[in-house]
């Protein structure tokens, strides 16, 4: 601190103190990196705030310019012009399985651990090992993640969830093997935000329940669940964003097919779980110039389309934490980092 | 019962470390350690691999990694170097500077671009980012003085590193934001009542105060960059193809691939056993340096608790 004290006072500077100050004060008095400093982080925000708005305005122009009704409600066809192949329906309609899926298997998953870590969480060294376990999971990336999937997917223990080749192989990819790990990734935020929502529950809440002979599963079932209903909401919300939002996973364990192919000769929704299929992700991949398609501009739709849930998506959860009493922290909000 | 499910979540990641160790064992059976090194072209050792069928010779297991994870460290290093600044200013900017209105605004804005999902990135980095370098950055005099060697098509590094500095920008800016505001007033009041300006409070409390929370934020943001695939796969030009930088300021431009890349785009190989091996060695190699970031940044976050700063 030896730099603030021997900085000389002057009476302008006394004028333009402190954080909240008056608007009078000049920077005339202001060293010149000082000055460069301000206008550094000024320009840094404003950047920030430019890159935002023309990726809105930049996606928003391109899907009304190319998204069409007949896109939506139609489905993809094996063509080599892009007039010809078809929409997106069946890539929707993946997005949605996968979301039902991971969020069905991650959600029961991630509010027992959360509910076992506060109001047991013993002995206390097993539950640091969960809550490091679970944020191990959150930094895995997803690609990892889809290798892991493939190779658990491919044990002849778990044949049953994707077709088996002729040679006796097990191919591993179906929308039950990347839904399950799907629910890894919406797994991390869902835990998180109703773990720090049970502990902002207070204490006499839970005594008020036990002295009135409540046991402790009803205090949890009775008091506890309800009162984190908005944690629970914000988080399963961060956790569908994130599924909805990976690619990785879809491109690995649901291949490259953009039809929902069941797989033939199944019972009709088992043999759905069990088949191929996509998803708007790997959709948007597969026709960039990136994939096979080389259709652009269905994939400019399809971006677009993918857009506007990711945009709803913030609304609700910005909706949700705004109602919420004690908002939760900026972090929580933003990724559902541990 | 409760604790039982709460097991679960840590079984998983035993059989993830497990399972992926498992099958990335034959390449380090036939090459140890050094599939970390350089030797040979990496580009034939992959073909030999995708030609030979289920039962390859040992031949085919030589895997010499060292391009893609140059590349991987190129890309990373070059895209937290270039987050950092954006992203420490622009936290500064929100908890320090902006009018409040303005702050609501950045707020969801970096919210908003949080949650833009990786494919639309390398949507816009290939349709947009890719062609402008094409067309505009790299002259005809650069791609004439690698024409020997490689193609430059505008896909490369400088546009892998600016996507992917602005996708790691927001969580920084998160982190950072957090700790800013977790600051304790009194010692921003206290550099006001000796009398020094805003900028200089910043700078000589606030920001000194945060360094190991933003030194954390680095490392979560490194992890995160390490691991992304599609963007990379999209942007980088997917070439087998170490950048030198030998050729000056072409390099930004020439073609790599990263480790996560590299996945995603032999994905489909997996049949043949000699590639799979080499795929879940290089997805071995990304678990682990997320692992060690993620207690790296643990352990940079612990002297925060000192203060009662939350991290």
């Amino acid at each position: 601190m030896s730099t603030l004290v021997s900085h000389p006072i002057s009476a302008a500077d006394r004028s333009g103190i402190g954080p909240r100050r008056g608007r009078g004060s000049s920077m005339r008095t202001w060293r010149w990196s000082d000055r460069l400093l301000l206008l550094a982080a000024w320009a840094a925000g404003l950047t920030l705030c430019a890159i935002a708005a023309a990726i809105v305005l930049y996606m928003g122009y391109r899907g009304i310019q190319y998204l069409s009704p007949e896109l939506i409600f139609s489905r993809p066809q094996a063509s080599l012009t892009q007039a010809g192949s078809g929409g997106f329906l069946d890539p929707l309609l993946g997005t949605m399985l996968l979301t039902v899926i991971g969020v069905a298997i991650a959600a029961p998953l991630a509010i027992c651990s959360a509910l076992w870590i506060v109001e047991y969480g013993r002995p206390s060294w097993l539950a640091r090992v969960v809550e490091s376990g679970i944020e191990i999971v959150a930094g895995t990336p997803d690609i990892v993640i889809a290798f892991f999937g493939l190779a658990i997917f491919q044990l002849h223990l778990l044949s049953f969830a994707s077709e088996t080749a002729e040679g006796g192989g097990v191919t591993g990819r179906s929308f039950l093997a990347a839904g399950a790990m799907m629910s890894l990734i919406a797994l991390p935020p869902i835990f998180v935000t109703v773990r720090d929502g049970l502990q902002t529950v207070p204490s006499h809440m839970r005594e008020a329940a036990f002295a009135l002979g409540k046991t402790r599963i009803a205090t949890i079932r009775r008091v506890l669940l309800p009162g984190v209903r908005s944690n629970i909401a914000t988080g399963v919300t961060l956790g569908v964003s994130r599924i909805i939002a990976d690619t990785a996973i879809v491109i690995v364990l649901l291949g490259s097919t953009l039809r929902i192919s069941p797989q033939p000769g199944g019972a009709p929704v088992l043999g759905v779980l069990k088949g191929l299929g996509s998803t708007l992700t790997s959709y948007i991949y597969e026709n960039s110039p990136a994939g096979e398609g080389g259709a652009p501009q269905k994939a400019y739709a399809a971006a677009f389309v993918l857009m506007l849930f990711v945009l709803a998506l913030n609304l609700v959860v910005e909706r949700i934490s705004r109602a919420q009493a004690r908002s939760s922290g900026f972090v929580t909000a933003v990724e559902g980092i541990v | 019962m409760l604790g039982a499910v709460a097991l679960f979540a840590c079984l998983c990641v035993l059989a993830m470390i497990a399972l992926v160790a498992q099958r990335a064992w034959p390449i380090f059976a036939h090459n140890g350690l050094s599939w970390l090194g350089s030797g040979g072209s990496l580009k034939a050792q992959i073909e030999t691999m995708l030609a030979t069928s289920a039962h390859p010779p040992a031949s085919a297991f030589y895997f010499r990694a060292w391009p893609i994870i140059y590349g991987t460290l190129l890309i990373t290093a070059l895209a937290v170097l270039l987050a950092l600044p954006l992203s420490v200013l622009s936290a500064v900017f929100i908890v320090e500077l902006a009018p409040l209105r303005m702050r609501r605004v950045t707020v969801r804005v970096v919210r908003l671009l949080a949650s833009v999902p990786s494919v639309v990135w390398g949507l816009i980095g290939i349709l947009v980012l890719v062609p402008f370098f094409d067309n505009h950055i790299i002259s005809p005099s650069e791609r004439t003085s690698v024409e020997g060697t490689v193609q430059l098509t505008g896909a490369g590094l400088a546009p892998a590193v600016l996507v992917l500095a602005v996708m790691i920008t927001p969580i920084m800016v998160a982190l950072t934001c957090d700790a800013l505001g977790a600051v304790p007033p009194a010692w921003r009041e206290g550099a006001a009542a000796l009398g020094v300006n805003r900028m200089r409070a910043i700078r000589a409390v606030t920001l000194r105060a945060v360094r190991p929370a933003i030194v954390a934020a680095t490392v979560l943001a490194t992890a995160r960059a390490l691991g992304e695939a599609i963007v990379i796969s999209m942007v980088s030009g997917s070439n087998f193809f170490a950048p030198r930088p030998s050729d000056g300021l072409t390099f930004l431009f020439e073609p790599l691939r990263s480790l996560a890349s590299t996945i995603v785009d032999y994905h489909e190989g997996t049949s043949a056993p000699a590639l799979s091996a080499a795929l879940y060695a290089c997805a071995l190699l990304l678990l682990f340096s997320a692992f060690a970031l993620s207690v790296g940044g643990y352990l940079i976050k612990l002297p925060m608790r000192k203060y009662q700063t939350r991290g």
